[in-house]
């Protein structure tokens, strides 16, 4: 098993290029900005003096390349600037709010899994009966909703209305965050699960043709037993890079759905950086989360690789 | 609700396991959800263009005298805080909601459906340089560029639809480069090649019609996509600027009353279900139609 994983050498060193070229677009971004970047980044209230620190510090003086080295050099040093709501260095920040989002990602990503696995086996054991349109009609509309409105109807429901959930917020402690972020974790899930059910149920229609569960059932086994060990695990593997890029999606999502719920991430984060306009704050959570992503795919390649044996690894390092 | 990678991950996974089918034609009005998407669809177009003849109300007209009302023969579905009709809103939102998701998808499927198509026909260093780039934008979640983009141009339509561009580009460049990798080597494409016709005829006369389809197909998720982030973006506040009637800022209006007005909130996001649903099986119909043997 442990020689299938000398692929990830190279696999890491493809994630070079696309990290440099996520620094860059972070970089650029500043200069996207109309007017003076140093200006504008800090904003119309700045004092000629701050602007002129930051345009020495930015080395705005310097050209483009070397503003860009100079950029790199700051950020090898984790070193993305001040934000100017909190006058704190905005990687400390960052880092505070990284655990609270990861923890909703990951939560959501349970979920998405409790809710697609059974409805995917549901509606694949009787492809083109009821259970199943019932099951495809749930994908196409969930696929329809905005998320956002997702998560205030379920607050009307089950908050509001029903009372069983707080309608927003963290908690204090362990428990508290689970209970807290039930909601929104669902919320994501809603969203996530219909592609993940549609790639399930594709594959497992698949598997259940294939002459290796026909010998399982042969043998005499049938039900559950044959669903978890014979068909889930060959269903799985393309369902594995659906959810892989989707987490992404997942991280995305989560910058609306915390602003739903009050919840102190990194989209709460980014959105209230960009009311107050603190363009350090905005360039620091999108330069994490496209890295984040970059390595998730890395992630996702290794899983992969792992649960499939058939798959080419010479081919998946070119891919 | 999808996102750009995710949706050619689910393709590629389907596509590896799907048998191929038989190869009938059925005649475009037996397809089901190509008729019950172009219904939606044309309903909700219909009632975009008419609404000024429609609505009952000014949609951004305020009554401070009848504010916050409950649903009545008056008021089909009550006012909000400003005494504005809420079914009115309903309707010219459609106007802008519809429009921005349809407009928003011309720029990234020309640009994007050219440059896959170059990268994919000459490849080479310049096919190596745009999927090294391709690369780079997919890493970015779709929403989270965007909002960093509408912040970095500021709020208003032309930032909506110049964001949605830089995105969402890379995907269409990314489809149509691998069908048309796959096309090149087609025995009717190697014959205008041995027939001396010039790269770039082939490409658009020839090869283009071939592999458009898929972009087409894709396309309709896009217009999805797009609409699910006007409507994020009219949430937080970002979109469209008000008094607009947008449903994604009547979302945000409605939510304040939750307790009291339930509806407010509820209803906008329903109209938008309703929307991508009509275009999602447009989508499903048009890839019926243009692909009778790729459908499992």
């Amino acid at each position: 098993m442990l020689h299938r994983l000398t692929f990830i050498p190279s696999r890491l060193l493809q994630a070079v290029p696309v990290v440099f070229g996520v620094t860059l677009i972070v970089f650029f971004m500043a200069h996207l900005l109309p007017g003076d970047p140093a200006q504008a980044i800090l904003g119309d209230k700045a004092t000629p003096d701050a602007v002129s620190a930051l345009r020495t510090q930015m080395g705005l003086d310097k050209p483009i390349w070397a503003q860009y080295f100079l950029f790199l050099a700051h950020l090898a040093q984790g070193d993305l600037g001040m934000s100017f709501t909190y006058q704190r260095p905005v990687t400390e920040i960052v880092l505070q709010a990284i655990p609270v989002t990861m923890s909703l990602v990951v939560f959501a990503l349970t979920l998405t899994l409790v809710i697609s696995i059974p409805l995917a086996a549901i509606a694949a054991t009787a492809p083109d009966k009821p259970r199943d349109f019932a099951v495809r009609t749930f994908t196409l509309i969930g696929q329809g909703m905005p998320q956002f409105w997702v998560g205030i109807m379920l607050i009307l429901l089950l908050a509001v209305r029903a009372r069983i959930f707080p309608v927003g917020g963290f908690g204090e402690t362990i428990l508290d965050h689970v209970y807290y972020l039930f909601l929104p974790a669902l919320t994501l899930a809603i969203s996530l699960s219909p592609t993940a059910i549609r790639s399930l149920r594709t594959s497992t229609i698949s598997v259940l043709g294939s002459d290796y569960v026909s010998t399982a059932r042969s043998k005499g086994a049938s039900g559950v037993p044959l669903f978890r060990q014979h068909v889930l695990r060959n269903a799985a593997i393309p369902t594995v890079s659906v959810i892989g890029v989707h987490l992404g999606y997942l991280v995305g999502g989560s910058i609306v759905i915390e602003k739903v719920f009050a919840i102190p991430g990194l989209g709460s984060l980014m959105l209230d950086a960009i009311y107050a306009r603190d363009f350090p704050t905005i360039q620091a959570v999108t330069l994490f989360v496209g890295i984040f992503v970059t390595f998730v795919g890395i992630l996702t390649d290794v899983i992969y690789t792992l649960m499939d044996p058939r798959v080419n690894l010479a081919a998946k390092g070119r891919a | 609700m999808s996102t750009p990678t995710g949706i050619l991950a689910e393709y590629r996974a389907q596509r590896a396991v799907s048998k191929p089918a038989s190869r009938t034609i059925k005649p475009w009005y037996q397809n089901m959800p190509l008729v019950a998407g172009a219904i939606v669809v044309g309903v909700l177009v219909l009632i975009a263009v008419l609404a000024p003849v429609i609505a009952p109300y000014d949609p951004i007209a305020q009554n401070l005298q009848e504010t916050l009302q409950s649903p009545s023969s008056e008021h089909w579905l009550g006012t909000d805080k400003f005494g504005r009709d809420v079914f009115s809103r309903l309707i010219w939102g459609a106007r802008v909601d519809l429009r921005v998701g349809f407009i928003a998808v011309i720029i990234p499927f020309t640009f994007g459906t050219i440059i896959g198509g170059l990268a994919g026909y000459f490849g080479g260093w310049f096919d190596i340089i745009v999927m090294r780039i391709v690369d780079v934008f997919f890493a970015f979640p779709f929403f989270v560029m965007i909002i960093a983009l509408v912040f970095i141009f500021g709020a208003g339509e032309s930032s909506i639809y110049l964001a949605i561009a830089i995105v969402s580009w890379v995907a269409y460049a990314k489809i149509v480069r691998g069908e048309v990798i796959v096309a090149k080597e087609q025995d009717y494409v190697v014959g205008a090649q041995l027939g001396g016709m010039s790269h770039m005829r082939i490409l658009f006369r020839h090869i283009g019609p071939n592999v458009l389809s898929q972009a087409i197909i894709y396309a309709m998720s896009d217009i999805v996509m797009d609409i699910m982030a006007i409507v994020a973006l009219g949430y937080l506040g970002l979109g469209i600027a008000p008094p607009v009637a947008e449903w994604g800022s009547m979302i945000l209006e409605g939510q304040e009353f939750i307790t009291t007005h339930w509806m407010q909130a509820t209803v906008p996001g329903l109209i938008v279900v309703v929307t991508s649903l009509g275009v999602s099986w447009l989508g499903d119909g048009l890839s019926d139609l243009l692909n009778p043997d790729r459908r499992k």
